[in-house]
Protein backbone atom coordinates (compact mmCIF):
# COMPACT_ATOMS: atom_id res chain seq x y z
CA UNK A 1 0.00 0.00 0.00
CA UNK A 2 1.01 3.60 -0.83
CA UNK A 3 0.80 6.74 1.70
CA UNK A 4 -1.90 7.84 -0.61
CA UNK A 5 -4.33 4.69 0.21
CA UNK A 6 -3.76 3.32 -2.89
CA UNK A 7 -2.22 -0.34 -4.32
CA UNK A 8 -0.20 -0.32 -7.61
CA UNK A 9 -1.35 -3.64 -9.71
CA UNK A 10 -1.79 -4.75 -13.04
CA UNK A 11 -4.64 -5.90 -15.18
CA UNK A 12 -4.71 -7.90 -18.34
CA UNK A 13 -0.60 -6.20 -18.95
CA UNK A 14 -1.60 -2.47 -18.01
CA UNK A 15 -1.03 -0.92 -14.83
CA UNK A 16 -3.40 0.88 -12.58
CA UNK A 17 -3.64 2.54 -9.06
CA UNK A 18 -6.76 1.08 -7.13
CA UNK A 19 -8.36 1.92 -3.77
CA UNK A 20 -6.38 -0.15 -1.10
CA UNK A 21 -8.02 -2.65 0.77
CA UNK A 22 -10.58 -3.53 -1.69
CA UNK A 23 -11.61 -6.99 -2.12
CA UNK A 24 -11.46 -8.70 -6.56
CA UNK A 25 -14.56 -8.21 -6.45
CA UNK A 26 -14.98 -5.00 -5.91
CA UNK A 27 -11.70 -4.80 -8.13
CA UNK A 28 -13.70 -6.35 -11.26
CA UNK A 29 -17.27 -4.38 -10.43
CA UNK A 30 -15.28 -1.12 -9.69
CA UNK A 31 -13.58 -2.07 -13.79
CA UNK A 32 -17.04 -2.71 -14.99
CA UNK A 33 -16.98 -6.57 -14.89
CA UNK A 34 -19.20 -8.69 -13.71
CA UNK A 35 -17.84 -10.99 -11.33
CA UNK A 36 -20.03 -14.05 -12.27
CA UNK A 37 -19.21 -13.89 -15.73
CA UNK A 38 -14.98 -13.68 -15.33
CA UNK A 39 -12.23 -15.69 -14.38
CA UNK A 40 -9.26 -14.40 -12.46
CA UNK A 41 -5.90 -14.97 -11.82
CA UNK A 42 -3.58 -13.64 -9.66
CA UNK A 43 -0.22 -13.78 -9.68
CA UNK A 44 -0.33 -17.16 -12.08
CA UNK A 45 -2.81 -18.57 -9.74
CA UNK A 46 -6.76 -19.16 -10.64
CA UNK A 47 -8.41 -17.39 -8.12
CA UNK A 48 -11.69 -19.65 -7.17
CA UNK A 49 -14.98 -17.52 -7.96
CA UNK A 50 -16.38 -18.47 -4.00
CA UNK A 51 -13.65 -16.83 -3.09
CA UNK A 52 -13.25 -13.32 -5.07
CA UNK A 53 -15.60 -11.80 -2.37
CA UNK A 54 -12.90 -12.48 0.27
CA UNK A 55 -9.55 -11.67 -1.27
CA UNK A 56 -7.95 -9.08 -1.31
CA UNK A 57 -5.68 -6.67 -3.38
CA UNK A 58 -2.69 -6.14 -2.51
CA UNK A 59 0.01 -3.96 -3.83
CA UNK A 60 2.02 -5.54 -6.91
CA UNK A 61 -0.82 -7.59 -7.71
CA UNK A 62 -0.58 -9.37 -11.00
CA UNK A 63 -4.08 -9.58 -12.58
CA UNK A 64 -5.33 -11.67 -15.93
CA UNK A 65 -8.77 -11.39 -15.69
CA UNK A 66 -10.96 -13.36 -18.52
CA UNK A 67 -14.02 -14.83 -20.24
CA UNK A 68 -15.50 -16.66 -23.15
CA UNK A 69 -15.13 -15.47 -26.65
CA UNK A 70 -15.66 -16.62 -29.87
CA UNK A 71 -13.25 -19.27 -31.14
CA UNK A 72 -12.78 -22.81 -32.95
CA UNK B 1 -34.20 -44.51 -33.83
CA UNK B 2 -31.90 -42.73 -31.41
CA UNK B 3 -28.86 -42.56 -31.88
CA UNK B 4 -26.42 -40.68 -29.52
CA UNK B 5 -22.55 -40.95 -28.42
CA UNK B 6 -21.49 -40.15 -25.19
CA UNK B 7 -18.16 -38.44 -24.02
CA UNK B 8 -17.03 -38.55 -20.30
CA UNK B 9 -20.47 -39.78 -19.35
CA UNK B 10 -22.38 -36.95 -20.97
CA UNK B 11 -24.76 -37.77 -23.96
CA UNK B 12 -25.70 -36.02 -26.96
CA UNK B 13 -28.16 -36.39 -30.21
CA UNK B 14 -26.23 -34.39 -32.22
CA UNK B 15 -22.52 -35.17 -33.95
CA UNK B 16 -21.62 -31.91 -35.19
CA UNK B 17 -19.86 -29.50 -32.61
CA UNK B 18 -19.14 -26.44 -34.04
CA UNK B 19 -17.13 -22.97 -33.69
CA UNK B 20 -17.92 -19.75 -32.84
CA UNK B 21 -14.78 -17.89 -34.35
CA UNK B 22 -15.01 -15.48 -37.40
CA UNK B 23 -18.43 -15.20 -37.53
CA UNK B 24 -19.82 -11.90 -38.80
CA UNK B 25 -21.89 -11.16 -35.81
CA UNK B 26 -23.09 -12.62 -32.80
CA UNK B 27 -26.66 -12.99 -34.23
CA UNK B 28 -25.16 -14.67 -37.12
CA UNK B 29 -23.19 -17.13 -35.05
CA UNK B 30 -26.20 -18.04 -32.55
CA UNK B 31 -28.88 -18.63 -36.54
CA UNK B 32 -25.81 -21.35 -37.13
CA UNK B 33 -25.29 -22.66 -34.00
CA UNK B 34 -29.36 -23.27 -34.32
CA UNK B 35 -29.14 -24.53 -38.22
CA UNK B 36 -26.19 -26.40 -37.59
CA UNK B 37 -28.26 -28.65 -34.34
CA UNK B 38 -24.97 -28.16 -32.45
CA UNK B 39 -25.18 -29.10 -28.80
CA UNK B 40 -21.77 -28.19 -28.03
CA UNK B 41 -19.96 -25.15 -29.20
CA UNK B 42 -15.97 -24.47 -28.75
CA UNK B 43 -15.07 -21.50 -27.02
CA UNK B 44 -11.80 -19.29 -26.55
CA UNK B 45 -10.80 -17.98 -23.06
CA UNK B 46 -9.20 -14.60 -23.55
CA UNK B 47 -8.81 -11.47 -21.73
CA UNK B 48 -11.81 -9.01 -21.12
CA UNK B 49 -12.32 -5.78 -22.90
CA UNK B 50 -11.20 -3.41 -19.84
CA UNK B 51 -11.19 -0.67 -22.05
CA UNK B 52 -15.16 -1.23 -23.17
CA UNK B 53 -16.46 -3.66 -20.62
CA UNK B 54 -20.26 -3.21 -21.81
CA UNK B 55 -19.49 -4.63 -25.48
CA UNK B 56 -21.74 -7.79 -26.02
CA UNK B 57 -20.59 -11.12 -25.19
CA UNK B 58 -20.83 -14.63 -26.76
CA UNK B 59 -22.79 -16.07 -23.64
CA UNK B 60 -25.63 -13.26 -24.94
CA UNK B 61 -26.55 -15.39 -27.73
CA UNK B 62 -25.35 -18.54 -26.98
CA UNK B 63 -27.17 -19.69 -23.49
CA UNK B 64 -24.48 -21.54 -21.81
CA UNK B 65 -27.42 -23.29 -19.75
CA UNK B 66 -28.75 -24.73 -23.50
CA UNK B 67 -25.38 -25.29 -25.51
CA UNK B 68 -22.44 -27.01 -23.90
CA UNK B 69 -19.53 -24.77 -23.82
CA UNK B 70 -16.54 -26.45 -24.93
CA UNK B 71 -13.37 -24.09 -23.84
CA UNK B 72 -10.44 -24.64 -26.19
CA UNK B 73 -6.80 -23.69 -25.74
CA UNK B 74 -6.38 -22.41 -29.51
CA UNK B 75 -3.00 -20.36 -29.55
CA UNK B 76 -1.16 -22.17 -27.09
CA UNK B 77 2.22 -23.74 -28.48
CA UNK B 78 3.36 -25.10 -25.10
CA UNK B 79 1.90 -27.45 -22.23
CA UNK B 80 2.08 -25.13 -19.51
CA UNK B 81 0.07 -22.39 -21.41
CA UNK B 82 -3.03 -24.90 -22.55
CA UNK B 83 -3.11 -26.17 -18.67
CA UNK B 84 -2.98 -22.10 -17.08
CA UNK B 85 -5.96 -21.71 -20.34
CA UNK B 86 -7.88 -24.48 -19.01
CA UNK B 87 -7.70 -23.46 -15.52
CA UNK B 88 -9.28 -20.12 -15.99
CA UNK B 89 -11.56 -22.61 -18.29
CA UNK B 90 -12.65 -24.47 -15.49
CA UNK B 91 -13.33 -21.17 -13.45
CA UNK B 92 -15.13 -19.54 -15.90
CA UNK B 93 -17.66 -22.02 -16.87
CA UNK B 94 -17.10 -24.03 -13.82
CA UNK B 95 -17.20 -27.35 -15.53
CA UNK B 96 -14.03 -29.69 -16.18
CA UNK B 97 -15.06 -30.72 -20.13
CA UNK B 98 -12.55 -29.18 -22.41
CA UNK B 99 -10.80 -29.19 -25.54
CA UNK B 100 -7.37 -29.16 -25.18
CA UNK B 101 -5.17 -28.41 -28.46
CA UNK B 102 -1.40 -27.21 -28.50
CA UNK B 103 -0.16 -25.97 -31.27
CA UNK B 104 3.39 -26.88 -32.58
CA UNK B 105 3.82 -23.86 -35.05
CA UNK B 106 1.81 -20.64 -36.76
CA UNK B 107 1.87 -22.10 -40.38
CA UNK B 108 0.04 -25.24 -40.47
CA UNK B 109 -1.66 -24.94 -36.91
CA UNK B 110 -0.29 -28.62 -36.90
CA UNK B 111 -0.50 -30.46 -33.34
CA UNK B 112 2.91 -30.65 -31.00
CA UNK B 113 2.02 -34.22 -29.82
CA UNK B 114 4.88 -34.38 -27.20
CA UNK B 115 3.71 -31.30 -25.62
CA UNK B 116 0.01 -32.43 -25.85
CA UNK B 117 0.99 -35.74 -24.40
CA UNK B 118 2.16 -34.21 -21.65
CA UNK B 119 -0.83 -31.32 -20.88
CA UNK B 120 -3.36 -34.67 -21.34
CA UNK B 121 -1.59 -36.44 -18.68
CA UNK B 122 -1.58 -33.35 -16.16
CA UNK B 123 -4.69 -32.01 -16.78
CA UNK B 124 -6.20 -35.86 -16.29
CA UNK B 125 -4.70 -35.88 -13.10
CA UNK B 126 -5.93 -32.66 -12.07
CA UNK B 127 -9.71 -33.71 -12.83
CA UNK B 128 -10.15 -32.67 -16.27
CA UNK B 129 -11.38 -34.60 -18.66
CA UNK B 130 -9.85 -32.95 -21.90
CA UNK B 131 -10.92 -33.70 -25.74
CA UNK B 132 -8.05 -33.77 -27.60
CA UNK B 133 -7.01 -32.34 -31.04
CA UNK B 134 -4.35 -34.64 -32.12
CA UNK B 135 -2.18 -35.34 -35.18
CA UNK B 136 -3.77 -38.32 -37.22
CA UNK B 137 -1.37 -40.78 -35.72
CA UNK B 138 -3.15 -44.29 -34.31
CA UNK B 139 -0.10 -44.37 -32.41
CA UNK B 140 0.03 -40.76 -30.68
CA UNK B 141 -3.99 -41.44 -30.26
CA UNK B 142 -3.73 -44.41 -27.98
CA UNK B 143 -1.15 -43.10 -25.76
CA UNK B 144 -3.69 -39.72 -25.78
CA UNK B 145 -6.23 -41.74 -24.74
CA UNK B 146 -4.45 -44.07 -22.40
CA UNK B 147 -3.38 -40.33 -20.68
CA UNK B 148 -6.58 -39.60 -19.90
CA UNK B 149 -7.94 -37.93 -22.82
CA UNK B 150 -11.80 -38.87 -23.01
CA UNK B 151 -12.10 -37.96 -26.82
CA UNK B 152 -9.67 -38.53 -29.75
CA UNK B 153 -9.53 -35.33 -31.83
CA UNK B 154 -7.40 -36.11 -35.81
CA UNK B 155 -7.32 -33.47 -37.45
CA UNK B 156 -8.39 -34.14 -41.27
CA UNK B 157 -6.37 -31.35 -42.94
CA UNK B 158 -4.21 -27.81 -41.20
CA UNK B 159 -7.09 -25.70 -39.22
CA UNK B 160 -9.10 -23.63 -41.49
CA UNK B 161 -7.83 -24.89 -44.96
CA UNK B 162 -10.79 -26.57 -45.73
CA UNK B 163 -8.79 -29.44 -47.55
CA UNK B 164 -11.33 -32.35 -46.77
CA UNK B 165 -9.93 -35.13 -45.07
CA UNK B 166 -6.25 -35.66 -46.24
CA UNK B 167 -5.83 -39.17 -44.41
CA UNK B 168 -9.19 -41.21 -44.16
CA UNK B 169 -7.03 -44.99 -43.68
CA UNK B 170 -5.04 -43.40 -40.50
CA UNK B 171 -8.64 -41.60 -39.13
CA UNK B 172 -9.90 -45.02 -39.73
CA UNK B 173 -7.29 -47.23 -38.03
CA UNK B 174 -7.98 -44.36 -35.03
CA UNK B 175 -11.55 -45.08 -35.11
CA UNK B 176 -10.82 -49.12 -35.05
CA UNK B 177 -8.51 -48.55 -31.88
CA UNK B 178 -9.93 -46.29 -29.94
CA UNK B 179 -12.82 -47.12 -27.06
CA UNK B 180 -13.25 -43.20 -26.44
CA UNK B 181 -15.34 -41.26 -29.03
CA UNK B 182 -12.68 -40.34 -32.39
CA UNK B 183 -14.07 -36.85 -33.84
CA UNK B 184 -12.27 -35.40 -36.66
CA UNK B 185 -11.13 -32.01 -36.17
CA UNK B 186 -10.23 -29.73 -38.63
CA UNK B 187 -9.86 -29.60 -41.90
CA UNK B 188 -13.60 -30.14 -43.48
CA UNK B 189 -14.59 -27.92 -46.49
CA UNK B 190 -17.62 -28.57 -47.25
CA UNK B 191 -20.74 -30.88 -46.86
CA UNK B 192 -19.56 -34.03 -48.13
CA UNK B 193 -16.18 -33.56 -46.02
CA UNK B 194 -18.34 -34.26 -42.74
CA UNK B 195 -19.95 -37.13 -44.27
CA UNK B 196 -16.70 -38.74 -45.29
CA UNK B 197 -15.33 -38.47 -41.47
CA UNK B 198 -19.13 -40.07 -40.34
CA UNK B 199 -19.05 -42.82 -43.06
CA UNK B 200 -15.30 -43.73 -41.71
CA UNK B 201 -16.96 -44.53 -38.52
CA UNK B 202 -16.32 -41.36 -36.52
CA UNK B 203 -18.40 -40.61 -33.27
CA UNK B 204 -18.45 -36.66 -34.36
CA UNK B 205 -17.08 -33.61 -36.37
CA UNK B 206 -16.22 -30.33 -35.13
CA UNK B 207 -15.45 -27.16 -37.25
CA UNK B 208 -15.64 -24.04 -37.26
CA UNK B 209 -13.98 -21.87 -40.83
CA UNK B 210 -16.21 -24.45 -43.09
CA UNK B 211 -19.43 -22.47 -41.78
CA UNK B 212 -18.21 -19.12 -40.72
CA UNK B 213 -16.43 -18.34 -43.99
CA UNK B 214 -19.33 -20.10 -46.16
CA UNK B 215 -21.06 -17.14 -48.53
CA UNK B 216 -24.29 -17.89 -46.56
CA UNK B 217 -23.07 -19.39 -42.89
CA UNK B 218 -26.55 -20.15 -41.85
CA UNK B 219 -27.66 -22.58 -45.03
CA UNK B 220 -24.37 -24.06 -44.90
CA UNK B 221 -24.68 -25.15 -41.19
CA UNK B 222 -27.48 -26.62 -42.25
CA UNK B 223 -26.09 -28.81 -45.36
CA UNK B 224 -23.17 -29.65 -42.34
CA UNK B 225 -26.08 -30.95 -39.97
CA UNK B 226 -27.69 -33.18 -43.41
CA UNK B 227 -23.70 -34.11 -44.22
CA UNK B 228 -22.84 -35.43 -40.71
CA UNK B 229 -26.16 -37.04 -40.65
CA UNK B 230 -26.41 -38.96 -44.12
CA UNK B 231 -22.79 -40.05 -43.11
CA UNK B 232 -23.60 -41.55 -39.83
CA UNK B 233 -26.64 -42.97 -41.07
CA UNK B 234 -24.45 -44.52 -43.97
CA UNK B 235 -22.01 -45.93 -41.79
CA UNK B 236 -24.67 -47.16 -39.50
CA UNK B 237 -26.47 -48.88 -43.06
CA UNK B 238 -22.87 -50.20 -44.00
CA UNK B 239 -22.15 -49.55 -47.40
CA UNK B 240 -21.69 -52.16 -50.17
CA UNK B 241 -18.83 -53.79 -51.42
CA UNK B 242 -16.66 -52.40 -53.90
CA UNK B 243 -16.41 -53.79 -57.35
CA UNK B 244 -13.74 -53.85 -60.32
CA UNK B 245 -16.47 -54.34 -62.93
CA UNK B 246 -20.06 -53.24 -63.27
CA UNK B 247 -23.18 -55.78 -62.29
CA UNK B 248 -26.30 -54.68 -63.43
CA UNK B 249 -29.17 -53.48 -61.41
CA UNK B 250 -31.74 -54.98 -63.88
CA UNK B 251 -32.24 -58.71 -64.09
CA UNK B 252 -30.87 -60.50 -67.28
CA UNK B 253 -33.69 -62.98 -67.37
CA UNK B 254 -36.48 -61.93 -69.61
CA UNK B 255 -35.06 -59.72 -71.99
CA UNK B 256 -36.77 -59.19 -75.03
Amino acid sequence: MHDDGTASISVNGEHRRVRAGMTIAELALELGLEPTRVAVERNLEVVPRSTLNEVLVEDGDDFEIVTFVGGG
Amino acid sequence: MIDTWTVAGRSFTSRLIVGTGKYKSFEQNAAAVEAAGAEIVTVAVRRVNIADPKQPMLSDFIDPRKITYLPNTAGCFTAEDAIRTLRLAREAGGWTLVKLEVLGEAKTLYPDMIETLRATEILAKEGFEPMVYCADDPIAAKKLEDAGAVAIMPLGAPIGSGLGLQNRVMIRLIVENAKVPVLVDAGVGTASDAAVAMELGCDGVLMNTAIAEARDPIMMARAMKAGVESGRLAYLAGRMGKRMYADPSSPLAGLI
